[in-house]
């Protein structure tokens, strides 16, 4: 029992994990990114729609990076080289991701794929009660862990990721220190962006391998929420996207077992925890030790 | 000796605006050279001109003999030309060793951690500096600061430091520190431009001074060849410097107490901490402190714009602990705060609604809910007239004046009420002399009519001057009062540093 929960509680909490690392990087840039949900929309289409044609799930995954990168690079132009509204293009870009997956997935709905499928790590599948849950599962989640380590080591680790927090606390130290504040912050927004498609492709190649109009229902905005939670930690966002992963299972669980309780109610669960997060959050940031990046939302 | 670098008639405008009109000089190998000019006379311009920032309209850089371009900092800095700023361009949220790390050049994308730790940690016992590599910047001093500043461009090996008023920020110990350091630089043969309002230090540390005025440069003097006075003529003309008298002796009566203040800051660290005063009917009371002691917290507290934590606040006798900001200043609490185009003026309004935000209120300023708009204007030649103003052309925001301009807009606006209390926030930072010598004036004068000034600066010289007490203050407390008349400046630096006198 415990091991099929926690085995739902990562299947489900992967594409958020994908689309708050992605957040992560375009705000660790000191650019908001309000177009998650769309991006997440443009990345689980576009890898829907390359490994129907293709046949290659790998295919699928490079065309949701892909397709979320160029939509990205659209927030990344507008926000770094036009100085614009990081609100404002960030909104528009989710409206135009639900509004144009709407119109050109209408082709491939109700079709279907193979999705990812399970393989198990040898000897790590056999633990007991997170075996299953976290060495029995699809390359994709794999590569999540993977993500989420590298991530931590780009940033911590290396000159480029030294750079780019430096770009997001405080441009003006970045741009006397010689470094090219616009190219780092463009290629960091479009680079995030193609991460947060992964997450959407999950959920197309994966979860449901299947294309259904606005599947992914919201998680965008969870990630954005996450991110925050997470403090900006790529550790603290793979813990955070399980916890929503869990409650999301949970209540599907609850479903099931046939609980008294409505249906829209428990659906309506990750959300008001998020809501819950965000206050806390909030809270915690205002009482000091903000782990904020001092310059975001800064044109 | 060889000229490093060589400036010649170098010229910048900006629409409307001649920042600098003809500039020459050189620096050799090996000097320290001082530039001195009044704000306005194109100090920043010229720098921004040597680091890269900004490129001449016209005019030549010659750096070793050779014609130079710099089209971004990068170019200059790939010279060895470095700069610290005097808004320094540190990250707070990271730590002293990222900090040196990301100014590096020629760093591998995978950096050998270890070996650069140790690198950094030889040039700071090179220097005999104390500063702890994993430390987090916004816990550290201004001091702190500024010297992980200056071992970022000795790490990049540059020849040529330009400083911009480094010892604002530093107790008379620690500027004796950065001279010794830099004259050991000196030593190994490294040019420094030093830049400094304070006379005293140009005398100390200078091998050549430069004197800028409306973007020329005017002259070049060789050590021994100036003295203060000489400088200070040639700097501002002498016949600007207004006079004034220092106040009578003031009455015992108590205009302000504070008993006991606490303030925490927004990340719950303490900034004034069991704070007590007592300000006298007509004094001048300075504070001496290195700044981020507290002083900001202190005259926001004062005037109601931050809450207090925990103490009480006294004016004539009545609480004003809690009061806000308005009510302060019915209380005559006025206020010049510390950055005067971000909280002492609205910069897009116009110098007559500038003067009157306190007391747009009163009867005199309207007709209903109207405003009256003559009165205002008429109100605002007054005080162009009395405070000597040079206003713009009429109808133009505020922000377009100089900096000793606006400052004289915010007096005249505090002082319009006749205040029985003044505090004033750093007043004279980043004034020239002549803007500076007229603040003080107007500051002396209101206390022989009886008004009573908190005066909070960091220039030594400025309340040696003026003030009738100065009270030192250390992270949040008070150390002590002493009488400027017989304290020594080492005595006051020591108490800057938290030893409380025997």
């Amino acid at each position: 029992m415990v091991e099929i929960l926690l085995d739902a509680t990562v299947r489900a909490g992967t594409p958020i994990l994908f689309a708050t690392l992605g957040a992560i990087i375009n705000e660790r840039a000191g650019i908001i990114n309000l177009g998650i949900e769309g991006l997440m929309l443009i990345g689980a289409l576009s890898g829907f729609a390359a490994t129907l044609a293709s046949g290659s799930l790998l295919l699928g995954v490079f065309a949701a990076f892909a397709a979320a990168f160029a939509a990205g690079c659209i927030h990344a132009f507008i926000c770094v080289q036009l100085r614009g509204n990081q609100i404002v293009s960030g909104l528009a870009l989710t409206m135009f991701g639900i509004g144009v997956t709407a119109l050109f997935g209408r082709g491939v709905v109700g079709q279907t794929i193979d999705g990812f499928e399970r393989h198990a790590v040898p000897l790590l599948s056999q633990l007991p009660l997170v075996g299953k849950a976290f060495f029995q599962q699809d390359w994709l989640i794999y590569f999540s862990f993977l993500l989420v380590f590298k991530i931590w080591f780009f940033f911590y680790r290396t000159r480029w990721g030294l750079e780019l927090r430096t770009i997001g606390e405080n441009p003006a130290a970045a741009d006397a220190c010689g470094i090219q504040v616009n190219r780092y912050r463009f290629l960091a927004v479009a680079c995030g962006s193609g991460f947060v498609g992964i997450g959407g492709a999950y959920l197309s190649l994966a979860s449901t391998p299947m294309w259904i109009e606005n599947m992914s229902a919201g998680r965008g905005w969870i990630a954005v929420a996450l991110v925050i939670f997470a403090s900006w930690s790529s550790f603290r966002a793979l813990f955070g996207a399980y916890l929503f992963g869990g409650i999301t299972a949970m209540q599907l669980r609850f479903q099931a077992m046939g609980t008294s309780v409505s249906a829209h109610i428990l659906q309506m669960l990750p959300y008001v925890f998020t809501i819950i997060v965000l206050v806390i959050s909030t809270l915690r940031l205002q009482k000091g030790a903000s782990q904020q990046p001092g310059n975001l939302g800064q044109p | 000796m060889p000229d490093l670098l060589q400036l010649t008639h170098i010229r910048k405008t900006f629409p409307g605006v001649v920042a600098l009109d003809d500039v020459s000089f050189s620096i050799s190998a090996g000097e320290i050279h001082t530039l001195l000019g009044e704000n306005g006379a194109g100090k920043s311009t010229l720098m921004n001109v040597l680091t890269g920032f900004y490129a001449p309209d016209c005019g030549s850089l010659q750096f070793e003999g050779q014609a130079v371009h710099f089209s971004s900092p990068r170019d200059s800095l790939a010279l060895g030309i470095g700069m610290v700023h005097q808004h320094f361009m540190l990250v707070a949220a990271h730590s002293v060793f990222e900090n040196i790390l990301i100014a590096l050049q020629g760093i591998p994308l995978l950096f050998p951690r270890q070996q650069l730790r140790t690198r950094i940690q030889q040039t700071i016992e090179e220097f005999s500096l104390d500063l702890e590599l994993d430390t987090p910047v916004w816990k550290l001093s201004i001091g702190a600061q500024q010297w992980i500043e200056l071992i970022k461009l000795l790490m990049r090996d540059c020849r040529l430091l330009i400083l911009d008023e480094p010892t604002a920020v530093l107790t008379p110990q620690e500027t004796d520190k950065l001279f010794s350091v830099l004259q050991r630089l000196k030593q190994q043969g490294k040019s420094i431009i030093f830049i400094s309002h304070k006379m005293r230090e140009v005398m100390e540390i200078s091998d050549r001074v430069t004197i800028l005025k409306k973007g020329c440069s005017i002259t070049t003097l060789e050590q021994g060849d100036f003295d203060q006075h000489k400088l200070a003529t040639l700097m501002i003309g002498s016949d600007r410097i207004p006079e004034w008298q220092k106040s009578l002796p003031f009455s015992d009566e108590i205009v302000l107490e504070i008993e006991n203040l606490a303030v925490r800051n927004d990340r719950g660290l303490a900034d004034l901490d069991n704070f007590s005063l007592q300000l006298k009917k007509g004094e001048i009371l300075g504070i001496a402190g290195i700044a981020g002691n507290g002083q900001k917290a202190l005259a926001e507290a004062l005037t109601g714009l931050v809450r207090v934590d925990s103490g009480r606040v006294l004016a004539a006798g009545v609480d004003i602990t809690r009061s806000c900001a308005r009510n302060s200043y019915i209380a005559g609490i006025a206020h010049i705060p510390e950055d005067r185009k971000a909280i002492g003026i609205v910069p897009d309004l116009t110098l007559d609604e500038n003067l009157i935000l306190k007391n747009f209120r009163t009867k005199r300023f309207r007709h209903g809910i109207f405003q009256n708009r003559s009165a205002i204007r008429k109100n605002a030649a007054e005080k162009i007239d009395q405070f000597a103003i040079k206003a713009g052309p009429q109808g133009s925001p505020v922000r377009l004046l100089s900096g000793g301009n606006i400052q004289k807009v915010i007096i005249a606006r505090e002082l319009s009420e006749q205040p029985a209390v003044l505090v004033a926030l750093y007043p004279t930072r980043g004034l020239d002399i002549g803007s500076a010598e007229y603040v003080h004036k107007v500051i002396a004068d209101g206390a022989s009519r009886g008004m009573s000034t908190i005066m909070i600066s960091e220039d030594l010289d400025e309340l040696y001057k003026i003030c009738d007490r100065i009270a030192v203050i250390f992270r949040g407390r008070l150390i002590g009062y002493v009488d400027p008349t017989n304290a020594s400046r080492e005595q006051i630096g020591l108490m800057m540093s938290g030893e409380v006198p025997a």
